[in-house]
Order: C-alpha cells, then structure tokens, then sequence
C-alpha cells in the first residue's frame, strides 16, 4: 500500500477543532421517540411519492415513499409502527421551512420486514446494482443528499480516474464520520468495494484529516491486513479540506472547472456514511434508515456520537444528551462554519444530518457588530477558491451585479472561511448568498423577456404572412374580372389562374413547416439541456431551461395549429387542375397501400400480446380498432386503384360541388363564430339573453356539422381529391365545437371564480361565501368541464388518429382531474393566504377549513400523480403523445408561472422592506431565503410534471 | 430560550478584530519610535501625542457631523494609527500647527470625507505629509543630527523639544543638520565619493544613524508578517524594487551615484516599505496586485530621490500608486480555483 501524493489548495483556516468533546462517550443508541418524523424530501430532486396511506402498519424497512422521478428517493419506515398523519411539518432547513412529512408512531417492536440483501451483486448487471441501491433510499450522507445511483450513473461520463473516499470531516466539533470509521471499518472497506466493483476507477483514496489517528491507524490495519489497494491519504487539518472541490485538489491536484462537475475530470467522491449504506443494503438488504450523528456543544451535558433513526427529534437526542434548557443559546444544524441555525427542537434528523450543536452563548457569542471593510486582505488569503471576497463584498453592496460575477462570485463555495476571519465581522458568506439569488432571478426575468421577444416578432410574422396572403387574394380577384369580360380573347385557362391564389398559401405553408422543423429542433435541443441539468444537478439551469422548453413547446402547439387549418385550404386548390390530379391519385394510392401494411404489422403484433395476455381488455380495443382501420385502408385503396384508371371528366364535377359544400361550410363556420362572439360578450355583461345564444350558437354548430359531414362523404368516396391533411377537417371541426363547449365551461368557472373573489373582497367572510350559491356554481362548472372533456374526447379519438389507443382518453381525463386537483390546492392555498392576510393567527386559521382541505387536495393530487405513472407505464409503444404533451406542460407552466410569481412578488416586497428598515434586515432576509423555497418547491412541482412526460417519452 | 437565528458561519476567529490590526500596527512602530527619540530626543513622542489629540478629535467631530457613533468608530483605531504614523513621519521639532495641520488634513480631507475607513482612495498619512511638505517646506526640512556630530554635541531635552515645538528655541540651529538623503542630493556637482568625504550628513555617524531607524522599523515590519497583519509582497516588492533600481543604476555610474545600501537605509525606505505602503485601504488587493504596486512604489521613490525635487520620494511614490491601485487591481486578479486563467479588466461578459 503505497501513501498516495498529497497536494495542497489555497487558503484555508484554522479555527478550534472542538472535536474531542464528543468523543468522550462511546456511541449512543437513543431509545426509540415517541414519533418519528420523515420528511418526504430527504435529498436534492423531487421529493418521494408516499406509499401509505395514514392508519396503515409499517414494518420496519418497509419502503414508505418511492423515488419520483430521476432526481429522487426512496424513504423507509425506520422502525414497525403506525402512520399517523402525513402533513406539513417543520423541517431542518436553511429557511425554517414546513415540508410534507409522514409520521409514524413506533410500536416499539422494531419488527422487520423481509430483508432481500443482493448476494449476487459481483455477477449481476451493473444498472441492476444501482437500480437496487435507489431502491434502499441511499443518497450522499455528507453534503446535499444527492441520490447515490444518479451520482454513480454521472461518473462514467469519462473515464474514472480517480474514487474518493470523503473522510476528512473538516468542519469543527464533527466527529460522526470518526465514530463511523471506528466502529464499521469493516463495513465502511466493504462498502467502499462494492462501489468500486461499480465505477471501476483507476485508483481508490480514502482522504482522512491527520486529527483522527485512532481512525486512521484501524483503517490502516484493516486494508494492510486484507492487502488491499485502497489507499489511505492523510490530509493536515485545515478547513474546509472536506470540500469535495477541495479534496479533489489535495488527492489529485486537479481542479475541477468551473461549472462543471468532479465526474468531468474523472473523479469520483463519496462520503464515508454513503460507503457504509451501501454495504448496509448489499449485504443485509437494510434499507437507509439510520445515521450517525454528532450531538455536541456546551450546552449538552453528555455530548456523543449516537446511532439513531431518521426521523428522530431534535428534542428527543437533546434530552439524550442531557441538554441544559437554560444555556442553550444557538441551536445548529451541521457544523459551525456551514450548519444552519434551527428554529425549534421540533425538527427530525434527516439522512444528511451529521451533527446536532446545541451551543451556549459562551461558546457561539453573537456576532460582533459589522465594520467597514479595511480591505486587509485577511479574507482573499482564506479563501479556498482563490477569490477576492473584499472586491465581491464591494459590488454585492453596491448592487453591481455583473461585477460580482466577473468576479465569479458563482465560484464561491459559501464556505465562510473569509467571514471567520474578517476583522470587521462582515457576514461575507450573507451577502453573497443573497447578491447570488439576485442574479439568479435577474437572469430568470432575461429570459422571459426574451421570450416574449421572440413569441412577438413570430406574431408579427404571422400577421405579415396573412397581409400577404390578403394581397394576394385581392390581386387574383383583380385579375379574374378583366379576364371574364375579356372571354373573345385567347381565353386564359382556369389552371393558370388557379395557381396564383395558391401560391402565397403554399408559401406560406412551407415558411409555417419550416417554422414548424426549426421550432421541434429548438425544443428537442432545449429537452435535452434539460435533461443534461437534471442528470447534472445543475439546479439554477432547470428553472430556466424549463421555462424554456415551456415555451418552446406551446409555440410549436401555435405553428402547428396554423399549419393544419392552412394546409386543407391548400390542398384543394392544389388539386384543381385536373393535370395534376392523377399523380395524386397515384400517391394516393402508394399511401394507403404502405397504410394497409402498416395496419397490418400492429395488427398482427397487437394479435401476439393478445396471446399471452388473453385477458387485456385494452388491446381487444386496439384491435378491434385497427381492424376497421385495416378495412377502410382497403376500401381506400380499392376505390383509388379503380379511380385512376376511370376519366378525369367526373371528377371535376364531383370536385364543383365540393367546392360549393366547402364553400356553405366555411359560411356555416363563420357563423357559429359569430354567435361564439355574440355568446362571449353576453356573458361578459352577464346578459340575460346567454341562454338563447347558446342555443343559436347550438343550431349553428349543427349546420355547420351537416355541412362537414356533407363534405366528408364525397371527399371519402372520391378520395382521390382528398390529400391525408383534408381528412382532418371534420375533426378539427369536432374539436372546435369541443373547445368551444370547453370554453364556456371554462368562463362559467371563471365567472364564478371572480364572483367569489368580489365576495371575499367584499370581506364577507367564508362560512357567507360558502352560502352563497357561487362555490356550488363552481364546482358544477368544474364538473361540467371536466364531463365536456370526457365526452368530447372518445368522439374526436378515433377519427383523428385511428392508432391511438383507448387509454389516451383515460390519460386525459386523468390530467383533467390532476388539474382540478391542482386548481383546488391553489384555491385553499389562495384561501389560507388571505386568512392570514385578514390578520387571523395561525391557531384561526388551523381552525378553519381550508388546511384540511388543501391536505385533502395534495393527497388526491399525489394520488392522481401515481396512477398517472402507472398508466403512463402501461401505454404501448406506438402511443403519439404529444397532444397531452403540451396540455401536461400548459399546465404545468400556468402552475409554475404562478407560484414563482406570487414568490416573486413577496421576495421583491420583502426586498423593498429590507431597504428602508435595515435594522431587521436579519429577519427579512430570512424571510426572503423561505419565499425563496416556496419558489424553489414551485419548480420542483413543475419538474414532476415534466417527468411524467419523460416517461412517456420513454415509454415510445 | 429564545434560539438565535443567523446564516452560516457562526463561529468567527476569536479577538482578530479591526482594532487589533490597527493596535498592532501601532504596536510595530514602537521600536522605530524608541530609535528615534533615542537619536533625536524627545520631538518625536511629543509629535506622536500632538498628532493623536488631533486626529481623535478631527475624526470625533467629523463622525458627529455625519451623524455616525462616535464611539464605535474611534474604538477601531483607524484615526490613532494614521497620527502615530505621522507623527513618526514628521522632523522631530517641527512646530505644533504644521502636525496639527497634517493631521486634520489627513483624517478630515482625505478619510472622513471620502467616506470614512476603508473608502479613501489615497494614504492618509500620506496625504496630510505632502500637504505640509509643500506648503511648509522650511520647517520639513529640519531634521536634528544626531549627538556626535552637531555643534551643540548633545541632542535636545525633553524641555527644548517643547520649545522648539510650541514657541521657538533660537539655538535650534545648533542641533539640526541635513539628512543623509539631503546632503547627497545638495552634492552638486562633487562626485560621490568626494561627496561621502566632505559632506558632513554623509559621514558615517549620520549615516548610521538613520540606519538604526531603518533596522527598526524593519524588525517592526517583520513583526507585522509574523502576525500576518500584511504579507511579504508589498514590502518585498517596493525594497527589491528600489534596490534594482539603485544597483543597476550604480553600475551605471560609480561616481555619480549611491550605493543601493545607502538608499535601503536612509529616509524612509524601510518605514515605507512596511508601514505606508501596505496601508490596505489604498493599496491593491491581490498578492500579484501587491507585487505591481509594490514595484511601482519603489521606482518612484527611485527616480524622486534621484532626479526629482524633493530629497525623499515615499509620500508622493505612495499617493501615485495609489491613483493606479484600482486599474492593477482589474489586471491582477488572482485565477478562480476551476477556473484556466485568470480574468483581466473588467470586460463584462467575458468568460474562461
Ligand atoms: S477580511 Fe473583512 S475587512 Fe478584511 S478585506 Fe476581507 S472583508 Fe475586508
Ligand atoms: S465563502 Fe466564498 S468567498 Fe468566502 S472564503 Fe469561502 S469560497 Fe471564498
């Protein structure tokens, strides 16, 4: 065993270790609590999806909450018990957030599940491993809590030179990591095997602080004994070694490049917790469920090193440790220099709680009023990312924030070496936190802006292309008419004339498709930044990319819409003169030939899953579906086969009268739009004569039926001038009368809405609200809407496209209801917000209704998610999606647009306040960061939604 | 138990605070200030304290106008150290009003109305010495010999400091005598080694004196890199500077020059080399920024000595780096861990 080469990095501090204090007593093993709390957001991505419902029995290891989505993780019941409640609670975070948790009431006896350890993992598929290792909830047990599979699949990115083992453990008073080396060596190597049996690295280093010689002597023994090639590193003590960027630099020497991650230079970290987890779950088959933690600080009377169970209270291990109530004075999460001060006792440990520091006043005095920088530089020669905090200070005071991003002020690892020793006690790291959310969200805001830039300039184009397009119409007329009174004259043939008209809708067809291709790729390359982030964790970017792809997508939605209503006027025209008419006809023909094969192939796949799943009642329904599609193909190609060889002559008569049909259609249309109008502004002005409108508006959706009907006949029996495009104007129409319902049912709800609304600003209260007949009116339209879009979606199914299969409809109503849900968690949030506006307590407010109501929400909607991920799971490969695509990421976008705005909003309030009173510029700020995580949580939501879509994609 | 509520890092290096720079810097000047009144008598100390009371007071009634605590500011030491550097920097028997007049300056004109510490673009020290440099130039010219070589043969008491300082001591001419700086630049046309035989400031008692001086604020200086209160680069960059210049010089023309010895120890080189330059308010941020300016300093004081008007340069050497400490700051900015190079200017936008 060779000592591996030890570099060094810049800065660093000293500050008192503190560490022998909790390592006096040996490992403590807390009773169980009376309770335990699971957050469901233990780790970086999106918060696991809960299993259980409340009152249900757990066994302990039994999985509680699986992974949601790619960035995510699966949660455990650490010990047997009862679910009793699953509600928001207080979580330890930065902001003194509330998060949804589950609770479970231990009944004390620790019964496990069936444990299935994977004995078979050296022969087993590597993607099973780390499949298996999701599943036992691992994630990084030292910093963020970034799921360990995820981590894992990121490394062979390049090729692996490098696995770091983190031991260093460089923050003061830690000595979890210590106490975890001492006491598991033997599961910390084998653990630290297995992973390397994973990503296969080149060489494996365990990077340890020289402060910890007991632990570095055992790991010593232990690899010499076993003959190992596992090298140990001892690192001197200086803060932050235990950065991951730090510790890379003093192993390797390699600096890992800004914006970019260690698996980009081939390098690999893991904390010593993690190794240990994972041979927990390898070898026994035991999920995460428990953790070392440091509970340390003057304050406790029996600091230690306790093994104990996620979930655990704060308060339980304080009273463990014989905390003494009256002394303590700073209650910290995580270590001096980067934990964060918790609000209250009440909040669980979670799987990377490292270090509980309950300190007296003594020991953590109260910072030192802020001085004027002297620019000693004493802060530039600590910092380890080679910075100059003094210039950064300097711009994030003043507000410059390009400056202090050139001065990569995104670089700064938030480590607080340069605050520790300022001597103007400058709360460097503060500032920079918050100039760094300031760009953050200035960035955001560009990037809207120039979103809507860009949707501007595509309408202006539109609006360019259809003065056009008018032009050119006038022109033609213009020309029709000298030509009719001048037939003496060599009479100019109508298929000259025909062109003309075309030509500019063609154009413009063509610029619309072109529109079209540029727009999938932008989306396509825009999905795939996003992709990248998410796989790379890169959380700034979601947010944006996301927003992009959003709008990417609903501007695709727009051209395509355009290009579908131009295309059937093109293709008519096109097909006039009867010259062309029998190439038409031929590729007609070709077409539906390669249709019928087609049919043919799913058919008879289709006919195979049937086999083996007899029973499948959702294939007999594709079947069935693709037979009548088989025969009509046939019928197509028959007719076509017969009507190329007949004369052109009938043909343009039959083409005569369509153009006459098509001609009472389009007048039939124009109608309905104007009783649609007449019916809009009724409503607006809530005039009585709604009812008769509608029933107008009614009579003339039905004309203008018949008349497409009418249309649609001759076009099928003489298909030859029926282009695949024209076959989607009936349905189009359908679907305009669907919407057009949909948007009445929507308006009702709006209408109702606002009325309420009045209501509550009209401060009546709710138990007047509720009386009054406006909710009912409310959920009877959302009832409405949501049957409108049941019925209306079987009708237009099987006509649009044939091959989409039965459960796209059940996925859409799906979504209807996932929206409702959504809409109804809004309303209760909207209502909590204005209790609480009203200047009700929060105790008011428990009272009322609405938190009950909006778990209720959350829980339905939660539910809604996870059959929408079976079904999502279920649908068959050749499933086009892309409708309910875009209606998931309208949605998604109008959610996400609306939390982040109402965030915004308070955080620019909040802003403001902290201007003009600067003296509670503490509270504010913290006030801020907690908006901030509503933001933040917004965009998680958001992030779900796309995933569902993800998986969709997938599953093509 | 109200639990305290406060961001990341909650622990902060114990009693390194803003004062204890300024009280150790202080600290450093005092085995300069003990050579010095050794040398000289006691004009130097009664310097310093003028210098103090009017620098408290300056500074106290200033804050007052700007409505800022009185107390918290004064308790940093900043205004205390700007005197004590003064009043060291001053002849020994200059008259009160000409240090009052400095001092004032310094605190109220190039401090407080900048902005207070930590915004003042230029030394104030500095500044307020230039100021009565140029508009006194008699009396800064006044230095006292030291014992063995004036014609009184013993240097001023306690008594004739006050004197001389507060009202007017008619023999005073008996015990001051030209620095060594001086001498050397009034040798007209005599070359350099006729000159360190005849001039009377180039023998080797004056000489040596200031030599003393020097030292002492070089075991100072030290002492203030040991308690890593500033860092080698500053001092490093102007003495290695200032020698380059000398010995390159010297090479040159033997006869007409100094050695770079004699410029390293005499005036005040080594005084400002440790304890002007690295002011850190005025100075250049990085520790490439530091070595430019420190360079820079000593070429000035380089070229001042030698070809400009005055026998010593370091105040004007200083006050002119300081005008460029913001634009080397925008082209030495250290290289960000992860970053390839480093960035230069401050082209917005820009990125590697
Ligand atoms: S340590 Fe503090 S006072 Fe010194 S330069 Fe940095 S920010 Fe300014
Ligand atoms: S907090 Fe940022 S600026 Fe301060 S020392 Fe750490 S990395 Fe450097």
């Amino acid at each position: 065993m060779q000592t591996p080469q030890i570099f060094s990095f810049h800065g660093g501090i000293h500050p008192e270790e503190n560490k022998a204090q909790s390592l006096q007593l040996p490992l403590g093993r807390p009773r169980l609590p009376s309770e335990l709390i699971l957050p469901l957001g233990q780790h970086i991505g999106q918060s696991s999806r809960p299993l259980v419902k409340v009152g249900d029995h757990v066994l302990k290891g039994e999985t509680i909450a699986i992974n949601n989505g790619f960035l995510s993780s699966c949660l455990h019941a650490p010990t047997s018990g009862t679910i009793t409640a699953i509600e928001e609670r207080a979580i330890a975070h930065p902001s003194g957030l509330n998060d949804l948790c589950l609770i479970l009431e231990p009944d004390g006896k620790e019964e496990w599940t069936t444990l299935n350890p994977l004995t078979e993992w050296q022969s087993n598929d590597k993607t099973d491993v780390l499949a298996y290792l999701a599943k036992m909830g691992i994630v990084g047990m030292g910093g963020a809590g970034f799921p360990t599979q995820v981590k894992l699949q990121g490394a062979h990115k390049n090729a692996l030179k490098y696995f770091i083992v983190n031991a260093a453990e460089c923050e003061p008073y830690i000595t979890a990591d210590d106490m975890l080396i001492r006491e598991k060596t033997q599961e910390l190597i084998s653990g630290i095997e297995i992973l390397q049996h994973l990503v296969n690295a080149d060489q494996v280093v365990i990077g340890i602080e020289d402060n910890k010689p007991t632990a570095i002597a055992s790991l010593n023994a232990l690899l010499s004994e076993q003959n190992s090639p596992i090298q140990v590193a001892v690192v001197p003590t200086k803060y932050p070694s235990g950065g991951e960027k730090q510790l890379i630099q003093l192993l390797t020497g390699e600096e890992v490049p800004s914006g970019q991650y260690p698996a980009d230079i081939g390098v690999l970290c893991q904390n010593v917790g993690t190794c240990v987890a994972v041979h927990d779950a390898i070898h026994y088959g035991k999920p995460l469920i428990s953790r070392f933690t440091t509970l340390t600080g003057d304050a406790l009377k029996a600091p230690q090193n306790v093994d104990v169970l996620l979930g655990t209270p704060v308060a339980h291990l304080l009273e463990y440790a014989e905390s003494q109530h009256n002394n303590l004075h700073r209650l910290v999460m995580g270590g001096p220099m980067m934990g964060y001060t918790l609000d209250s006792a009440a909040v669980p440990i979670v799987k990377t709680s490292n270090c509980i520091l309950a300190a007296t006043k003594k020991e953590l005095p109260p910072p030192a009023p802020e001085q004027a920088c002297i620019r000693c530089g004493m802060c530039e020669q600590a910092c380890p990312a080679n910075l100059l905090p003094q210039q950064l200070l300097w711009f994030s005071k003043s507000q410059e924030h390009e400056k202090a991003e050139h001065y990569n002020l995104f670089d700064c690892i938030e480590c607080g070496a340069c605050s520790y020793v300022c001597p103007s006690s400058i709360p460097l790291v503060q500032y920079y936190r918050h100039t760094k959310s300031a760009i953050r969200e200035a960035r955001e805001a560009n990037i809207k802006a120039d979103l809507a830039k860009q949707r501007f300039e595509a309408r202006k184009a539109r609006q360019d292309a259809e003065a056009a397009e008018r032009e050119a119409k006038r022109l033609a007329r213009q020309k029709a008419t000298p030509a009719k009174s001048t037939t003496s004259k060599a009479a100019p043939s109508p298929s000259k004339a025909a062109p003309t008209p075309a030509a500019p809708i063609s154009d413009e067809a063509k610029k619309l498709k072109v529109d079209v291709v540029i727009g999938k790729t932008k989306l396509k390359k825009a999905q795939k930044l996003l992709l990248e982030a998410q796989e790379n964790e890169h959380l700034e970017d979601i947010k944006t990319l996301q927003l992009q792809v959003t709008e990417q997508e609903t501007q695709l939605a727009l051209l395509e819409e355009q290009l579908s209503k131009l295309t059937p006027v093109a293709a008519p025209v096109q097909t006039t003169p009867s010259a062309q008419s029998k190439p038409a006809v031929n590729d007609e023909l070709k077409k539906a030939k390669i249709d019928v094969a087609l049919i043919g192939v799913k058919l008879k796949k289709l006919n195979k899953q049937l086999e083996e799943t007899p029973d499948d009642q959702e294939l007999k329904g594709k079947i069935t579906n693709f037979e009548i599609d088989l025969k009509a193909a046939q019928a197509t190609v028959d007719k076509l086969g017969s009507a190329s060889t007949a004369s052109t002559a009938p043909k343009a008569a039959i083409s005569d009268d369509l153009k006459k049909l098509k001609i009472d259609t389009a007048i039939a249309k124009a109608a309905v739009k104007k009783v649609e109008k007449a019916l809009q502004k009724a409503e607006e002005i809530q005039a009585p004569e709604v009812d008769a409108i509608r029933q107008q508006l009614k009579e003339a959706q039905q004309r203008a039926d018949e008349l497409e009907k009418a249309l649609a006949n001759p076009q099928s029996t003489d298909a030859k001038t029926v282009s695949t495009p024209a076959q989607n104007s009936p349905d189009a129409d359908a679907e305009k009368k669907r919407k057009i319902d949909l948007a009445i049912a929507k308006a009702g709800i709006k209408k109702a809405e606002k009325n309420i609304t009045l209501l509550k600003e009209q401060g009546k209260n709710d138990a007047e609200i509720t009386a009054s007949e406006w909710p009912k009116k409310l959920t009877e339209a959302q009832e409405k809407l949501a049957a409108l879009e049941k019925e209306s979606t079987p009708a237009i199914t099987p006509k649009v496209e044939a091959a989409v299969p039965a459960n796209a409809d059940a996925d859409k109503k799906r979504k209807i209801d996932l929206a409702i849900a959504k809409a109804g968690i809004k309303k209760a949030e909207k209502n909590i917000a204005l209790l609480k506006e009203q200047g009700k307590n929060e105790a008011e407010i428990t009272e009322s209704e609405w938190p009950k109501k909006l778990a209720e929400a959350q829980e339905k909607l939660s539910a809604l998610e996870a059959t929408d991920g079976n079904t999502t799971q279920k649908a068959t490969q050749e499933l086009p999606e892309s409708k309910t695509d875009s209606a998931t990421n309208d949605l998604a976008n109008k959610i996400k647009k609306q939390k982040i705005a109402a965030a915004k909003a308070q955080i620019n309030k909040l802003t403001k306040r902290l201007d003009n009173e600067p003296e509670v510029a503490d509270s504010i700020q913290q006030e801020i960061a907690a908006t901030r995580q509503k933001q933040e949580d917004a965009e998680a939501l958001l992030a779900q939604l796309t995933h569902s879509k993800e998986t969709t994609q997938e599953n093509h | 138990m109200a639990l305290l509520r406060i961001s990341s890092p909650h622990t902060q290096r114990a009693g390194h605070r803003t004062s204890w720079v300024m009280q150790m810097v202080i600290l450093a000047t005092l085995p300069g200030i003990a050579v010095q009144t050794w040398l000289f008598g006691w004009g130097t100390l009664i310097n310093v304290m003028i210098a103090s009371i009017a620098a408290l007071l300056c500074e106290a009634a200033i804050l007052s106008i700007r409505r800022r605590s009185v107390a918290f500011f004064l308790k940093d030491y900043s205004a205390l150290l700007t005197a004590v550097l003064l009043g060291v920097a001053l002849p020994p028997t200059v008259p009160w009003w000409v240090t009052v007049t400095a001092v004032s300056f310094a605190i109220i004109f190039a401090k407080q109305l900048y902005g207070g510490l930590g915004n003042n673009p230029f030394n104030p020290a500095m500044v307020g010495y230039a100021i009565v440099l140029v508009s006194f130039p008699v009396p800064m010219s006044q230095w006292l010999g030291v014992q063995s070589i004036v014609a009184s043969g013993e240097s001023l008491s306690f008594l004739q400091s006050l004197q001389a300082i507060f009202h007017h001591l008619p023999n005073i001419d008996g015990y001051t005598m030209a620095t060594p700086l001086d001498g050397f630049k009034n040798k007209d046309l005599v070359d350099s080694a006729t000159a360190f035989q005849t001039i009377e400031a180039l023998q080797s008692a004056s000489i040596n004196s200031w030599l003393w001086v020097n030292m002492a604020y070089l075991v100072g200086g030290v002492g203030l890199l040991w308690l890593r209160i500033i860092t080698w680069h500053t001092p490093v960059a102007v003495l290695g500077a200032l020698l380059i210049m000398a010995g390159v010089f010297h090479l040159f023309d033997m006869s007409n020059t100094a050695t770079p010895l004699f410029h390293l120890t005499t005036g005040a080189a080594m005084f400002g080399a440790f304890f002007i330059a690295t002011d850190p308010v005025s100075s250049c941020t990085s520790n490439r920024g530091k070595l430019i300016y420190g360079a820079g300093i000593g070429i000035l004081i380089y070229i001042i000595r030698t070809w400009g008007g005055y026998p010593d340069g370091v105040a004007f050497a200083v006050l002119l780096m300081n005008f460029s400490a913001p634009l080397i700051d925008y082209y030495t900015q250290p290289r960000t861990y992860g970053h390839k190079k480093a960035k230069k200017g401050l082209k917005i936008g820009e990125d590697n």
